[in-house]
């Protein structure tokens, strides 16, 4: 959960006080005290690591002793390992599941949030309950709910389909992991959303009522399509976080049943204890390389929609 | 665009707009002016039973005995709360110990987005004619691309190798990781603030760092409950960086000590969720007492 960023749009050039060319001026150090050691910091602690890491996924390194170049071998095999693509596919599926679900949920919410309702403090403050809490914690309650609460239901109301765990059923494990996810995200998503109708003018629905709109039509007409930058920018943050989705899929399933439900960054992972440190970076790169074409492409849209927040 | 919000009903100032009513209602019937929805009051209420149920459903778990929780489907409220099954879990799993660990590793992460990011921001929008600047803000943009599992294998050496596997290490690599995404809320909300504030304080004879301290970090402190409220949260309830990067079990975070502790709560659900709740307590009772601040503060990081 989190605001929009605009990378295209530079902060507004703010020169101290002269105006006659900036070339000129002369910056005071004090400024590159405030950013220098940050950047460092910054540099060693993020930058560094992807670069060791990039080296690695060229040898056969594995986490301990020692090692030689290896060339592509590492990629060739991943995309030719059916774990490593099972997984890939598994993560896609699940973040665009994961999108579309948290969005419709929150657009839901946001809308009857936003109404003329009673009590509107305290039906939001319930809402933004999960905001606060531990995804994983809330993910091992669950976890409890979905494995021994709801069979046991089930099984007095005699829907036998439902009476087995979902948690252990590799055709549905996703679809539980994708409701804690939604229970967990919907409160930030509706937050933008929430934003984006407060900062529709409320002249534009008086007079879309004058015009006889009733409230179905002002939503299909007026307040849809006036946050739809709204929900590109929830569906940009949402899907790159939901690639990464970890801690609920730990609490659930453990990746399970077999390997039915385990992410990439799980896989990744797990190159720290097994051996195979090498492998699972090459695996970081393969995955850094494609959000990277994701987020590029969505930035383009988003671009060319011109949404400005 | 920026919303200053009052209360519980934001309302969006814009300079080129009268301070809009309170709320932007969806208006229902027109004739008789606005009334309350109370079908979509209930469908709420009802909709509000998904959070309410899991929660309730925790709490009525931490009160019973093991058997209780073992028959039927676990909504019953026990006859006989279980009081002491917090106590157990809380010597369990040193309670106090990972508490502890949690806050040092969330104060920290707190204070150090705060004063990098609002400095990082300050630097850049004072400089962006200067290309060191700009160059600097496109590094720290680039940044929000790299998505956390490409670097965590070797930041979990490095961090090792610097003496860093600790919580201290964590709260490190949570200001880092956060620099790119809060620089970018206060270099927005920088914008905003006219310079002629700046220049009194300068044309009275106060340095770079004077200005900085006395009149730009007061004045963003809108935008600092919000990167903060961020902050907090991100830091208390995360479970990814301690697992990865603390070493010493004793040290741990109070997620993943309930992680560490399923195997010995092993078939004993009231104790793990006496655990779960004890753990979940802590921001739930700042969120409750402070809800009303929390919400503005987040609102406002959505509308930038």
């Amino acid at each position: 959960m989190s605001a929009p960023a605009h990378v295209d749009a530079p902060p507004a050039v703010i020169t101290t006080t002269t105006t006659h060319g900036a070339a000129q001026r002369k910056v005071d150090p004090s400024y590159y005290w405030m950013i220098v050691p940050v950047l460092v910091l910054f540099a060693v602690f993020s930058t560094v690591p992807a670069l060791i890491g990039g080296f690695y996924s060229f040898t056969n390194y594995a986490g301990y002793g020692d090692w030689n170049m290896v060339g592509l071998r590492n990629f060739q095999n991943i995309f030719t390992d059916p774990e490593i693509l099972a997984s890939y596919g598994f993560t896609f599926f699940f973040a665009i599941a994961a999108t579309l679900a948290v969005n419709v949920v929150a657009l839901l919410l946001a809308l009857g949030l936003n109404a003329k309702i009673k009590w509107k403090t305290g039906i939001r403050g319930v809402f933004f309950i999960p905001m606060v809490l531990s995804g994983l914690i809330i993910a091992y309650v669950f976890n409890f709910l979905f494995s021994s609460t709801l069979p046991a239901v089930a099984e007095t109301l005699g829907i036998t389909p439902l009476a087995t765990s979902i948690l252990a059923n590799e055709e549905w494990a996703w679809a539980a992991i994708v409701f804690v996810t939604v229970w967990q995200a919907a409160p930030g998503a509706t937050i933008i959303y929430l934003a984006g109708l407060q900062s529709i003018s409320t002249d534009v629905f008086e007079a879309a009522a004058l015009d006889g709109a009733g409230p179905w039509r002002q939503v299909r007409s007026i307040s849809l399509p006036l946050i739809v930058g709204y929900v590109l920018i929830n569906i940009i943050l949402g899907f790159k976080g939901y690639l990464g989705t970890y801690e609920v899929i730990v609490a659930l399933t453990g990746g399970g049943p077999g390997t039915a439900t385990q992410s990439v960054a799980m896989r990744i992972f797990s190159g720290f204890a097994g051996g195979d440190y090498s492998y699972q970076m090459a695996n970081a790169v393969v995955f850094f390389i494609i959000t990277l074409i994701i987020s590029l492409l969505q930035l383009q849209i988003l671009r060319r929609r011109e949404v400005t927040l | 665009m920026t919303a200053t919000l009052t209360d519980a009903h934001p309302q969006t100032r814009r300079p080129d707009q009268r301070d809009a009513p309170p709320t932007a209602v969806i208006r229902r019937s027109r004739r008789r002016g606005p009334r309350v929805n109370w079908w979509m009051t209930a469908l709420l209420l009802v909709a509000s039973l998904t959070i309410l149920v899991p929660l309730y459903f925790t709490v009525s778990m931490a009160l019973k005995t093991p058997e209780q929780a073992a028959s039927g489907t676990g909504f019953a409220w026990p006859a006989d709360p279980q009081w002491e099954n917090f106590a157990q879990a809380f010597a369990l799993t040193d309670y106090p110990a990972a508490f502890m660990s949690t806050a040092f590793i969330t104060v920290l992460s707190v204070l150090g987005a705060l004063g990098a990011s609002s400095m990082v921001a300050y630097a850049i929008v004072r400089n962006w004619d200067r290309k060191f600047f700009r160059l600097s803000y496109i590094y720290l943009l680039s940044a929000m691309f790299v998505p956390f599992p490409v670097v965590i294998l070797p930041l979990i050496k490095q961090t090792a190798m610097f003496g860093l596997d600790n919580p201290l290490g964590v709260a490190f690599i949570h200001i880092v990781g956060g620099i790119s995404f809060n620089s970018l809320l206060f270099i927005a909300f920088l914008r905003s603030i006219p310079i002629e504030l700046e220049e009194a304080a300068r044309i009275d004879g106060a340095s770079t760092w004077q200005t900085f301290r006395k009149v730009i970090f007061p004045l963003l402190a809108p935008m600092s409950a919000t990167v903060g409220i961020f902050a907090f949260l991100g830091s208390w309830n995360d479970f990814l960086l301690p697992q990865m990067l603390i070493a010493d079990p004793s040290l741990q975070t109070l997620p993943v000590v309930q992680q560490l502790f399923q195997g010995q709560f092993n078939t004993n659900y009231p104790l793990a969720f006496a655990s779960y709740l004890m753990a979940l307590a802590p921001t739930l009772l700042v969120y409750l007492f402070a809800q009303r601040w929390i919400m503005s503060g987040v609102m406002r990081g959505a509308v930038k």
